[in-house]
C-alpha cells in the first residue's frame, strides 16, 4: 500500500487531474447543449419540441460506452470514407469530451426542461404581457426562478458525470481507471491499487457534494 | 359612449376556440379613449379567454381586433410594441417571485430601454406612492400581502405609461378585507381617465365605476348597458338569471 502510494501516488494523481479536466470540460458543453435542447422542448413550437424529444430518447437508450466508440472509431470512419482519407482521427480527450458532453447534455436537457416547467406560466405571461421579448422573460423572469429548483438535480448530474469518465477509458483517454489499471499490472496488487482508486474518486465527490449543498444553501436566501 | 372620443380597441368578429371547444363564437365591441367598460358572466364564459386576446396571450380564430390603430391579430404586428401600452393585471398577481417590488416595477421599463434606470426608479417610486405602498421598495413578493401584491402588480404595469389597462378578475383571489384597497386603486385609474376593460364579479364596484357593462355568455356578447340599465333593468333573460344568482 505504502509502496503504491509512493511510488505511484503522483501519476495516480496526474491521472485525477487529467479526469477533472475531461469531467469540466464535458460538462461546460454538456450545459450549453442542456441549456439548448431544453429551451427547445419548452418552446410554443411542436418541430422543436420533437426535435429535443428525439435527442434526449437517442442518448437515454444508447449505452454510453456505444456512443464512446461510435465516436471515436464510428466518426472518423465515416468522415474518411465520405472524403476519402485516411489522416482524420480524433484524440481521445475530444472523443471523451463530446461523449460526455451529449450524454450530460441530454440529462441537463431534461433537468432544464422540468425546471422551466416548474415555473407558473403566469411568471411568463406578465413578463410578455409588460411587452418583453420571450428570450429577455427567459432569461431574466423563468430562470432564475427554474435553476432554484434545478440545482440538487445538476449538481446529481454532475456527479455522475464525473464517476462517467471512467468509462471512457475503453477509448484509452488516460483518466484515472485507466492509469489505475497500469498500476495493477505493473505491481499485482489490486486490492490496494483499486481501494485507493476508490478512496480518491469518493473523496472529490465529498468535496463537490459539500460545496453544491453551501451553493444551494446560499441559492435560497431571499426567498 | 362614444362622444367623438378616439376608439382605443375595436374588436370585430372575434372567434376563438381552444381544442374543440368554440369559447369566442362571434364577439364585437369598441371602447373608446377613458373608457371603463365591466366584463361579467358566468364562469367558463370566456370572460379571461376574451381579455387575454386583447394582448395576443391567445391567438384569435378570426376576426380582428384593431388596438390604437394597429391590427393586433395580423403576423406582421410587433405585438411586443403594442403591449406596451396595455397594460394586464392577473387574478394570481404573478409579481416576478426572484425580484424585489423595485426590480419588478423596473425590469419593463429599463430591459426595453423606456428610460434610464433613474428615471425608471423614480417612476416606480411615484407609482408606489401612488397605491400607498412606498415603504415596501425592497421587499420581495412572498413577503407581501395579497392585497399589497395586487398594488404592486398594478403599479408595476403602470410604469410602463399604458394608455390600456385589463384586469382580470383582480379582486377573486383576495381575502375580503383586501378587497377594497385594491379596489380603491382601480377607482382612482378610472377617475384618472385611463381606458380600462375589467373582468370582475364586484357588483357594487362596476354599478360604482362602470360606463358599461358587458355580459357574456355562450362566447357571445348577449347583452351591454350602462350599469343603471345592465344591473336593474335587463332585457335579456339570461343576464337576469345570472344577475338573480350574484346580486
Ligand atoms: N388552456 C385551456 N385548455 C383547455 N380549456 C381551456 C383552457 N383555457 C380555457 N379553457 C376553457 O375555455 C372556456 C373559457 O375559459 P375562460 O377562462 O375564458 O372562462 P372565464 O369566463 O374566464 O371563467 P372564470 O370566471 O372561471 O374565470 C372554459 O370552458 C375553459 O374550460
Ligand atoms: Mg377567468
Amino acid at each position: 500500500m505504502v509502496r503504491i502510494i509512493t511510488v505511484y501516488g503522483g501519476m495516480l494523481l496526474e491521472a485525477m487531474g487529467r479526469t477533472l479536466i475531461l469531467a469540466l470540460l464535458g460538462l461546460f458543453f454538456a450545459c450549453i447543449i442542456g441549456l439548448f435542447f431544453g429551451i427547445l422542448s419548452v418552446v410554443k413550437s411542436r418541430i422543436c419540441n420533437v426535435i429535443a424529444q428525439i435527442f434526449v430518447d437517442i442518448i437515454r437508450g444508447v449505452p454510453m460506452i456505444v456512443l464512446a466508440f461510435f465516436i471515436y472509431f464510428g466518426i472518423p470512419y465515416l468522415l474518411n470514407t465520405i472524403i476519402g482519407g485516411h489522416n482524420m482521427t480524433l484524440t481521445a480527450l475530444q472523443a471523451g469530451t463530446a461523449c460526455l458532453a451529449l450524454n450530460c447534455g441530454a440529462y441537463m436537457s431534461e433537468i432544464i426542461r422540468a425546471g422551466i416547467q416548474s415555473v407558473d406560466i403566469g411568471q411568463m405571461e406578465a413578463a410578455r404581457s409588460l411587452g418583453l421579448p420571450y428570450g429577455v422573460s427567459m432569461r431574466k423572469v423563468v430562470l432564475p426562478q427554474a435553476i432554484r429548483t434545478m440545482i440538487p438535480s445538476i449538481i446529481n448530474q454532475f456527479i455522475i458525470t464525473l464517476k462517467d469518465t471512467s468509462i471512457l477509458s475503453v477509448i484509452g483517454f488516460p483518466e484515472l481507471v485507466n492509469t489505475a489499471k497500469n498500476v495493477q499490472a505493473n505491481t499485482f496488487m489490486s486490492f490496494q491499487t483499486w481501494a485507493i482508486v476508490g478512496v480518491m474518486y469518493l473523496f472529490v465527490i465529498t468535496i463537490l457534494s459539500r460545496n453544491a449543498k453551501m451553493v444551494e444553501r446560499k441559492l435560497n436566501v431571499g426567498r | 359612449m362614444s362622444d367623438g372620443k378616439e376608439i382605443k380597441i375595436s374588436v370585430k368578429n372575434l372567434k376563438k376556440s381552444i381544442g374543440d371547444l368554440d369559447v369566442l363564437k362571434d364577439i364585437s365591441i369598441d371602447v373608446s379613449e377613458g373608457e371603463v367598460v365591466v366584463v361579467i358572466g358566468p364562469s367558463g364564459s370566456g370572460k379571461s379567454t376574451f381579455l387575454r386576446c386583447l394582448n395576443r396571450l391567445e391567438e384569435v380564430d378570426s376576426g380582428s381586433i384593431i388596438v390604437n390603430g394597429i391590427d393586433i391579430t395580423s403576423k406582421e404586428t410587433d405585438i411586443n410594441k403594442v403591449r406596451e401600452n396595455i397594460g394586464m393585471v392577473f387574478q394570481h398577481f404573478n409579481l416576478f417571485n426572484n425580484l424585489n417590488v423595485m426590480d419588478n416595477m423596473t425590469l419593463a421599463p429599463v430591459e426595453l430601454k423606456k428610460c434610464s434606470v433613474a428615471e425608471a426608479k423614480e417612476r416606480a417610486e411615484r407609482m408606489l406612492e401612488k397605491v400607498g405602498l412606498s415603504e415596501k421598495q425592497e421587499a420581495f413578493p412572498s413577503q407581501l400581502s395579497g392585497g399589497q401584491k395586487q398594488r404592486v402588480a398594478i403599479a408595476r404595469a403602470l410604469c410602463m405609461q399604458p394608455d390600456i389597462m385589463l384586469f382580470d378578475e383582480p379582486t377573486s383571489a383576495l381575502d375580503p378585507e383586501m378587497v377594497g384597497e385594491v379596489l380603491n386603486v382601480m377607482k382612482n385609474l378610472a377617475s384618472d381617465g385611463m381606458t380600462m376593460v375589467i373582468v370582475t364579479h364586484e357588483m357594487g364596484f362596476a354599478r360604482e365605476v362602470a360606463h358599461r357593462i358587458v355580459f357574456l355568455d355562450g362566447g357571445y356578447i348577449i347583452e351591454e348597458g350602462t350599469p343603471g340599465v345592465l344591473l336593474l333593468n335587463p332585457r335579456e333573460k339570461r343576464t337576469r338569471d345570472f344577475l338573480d344568482k350574484v346580486l
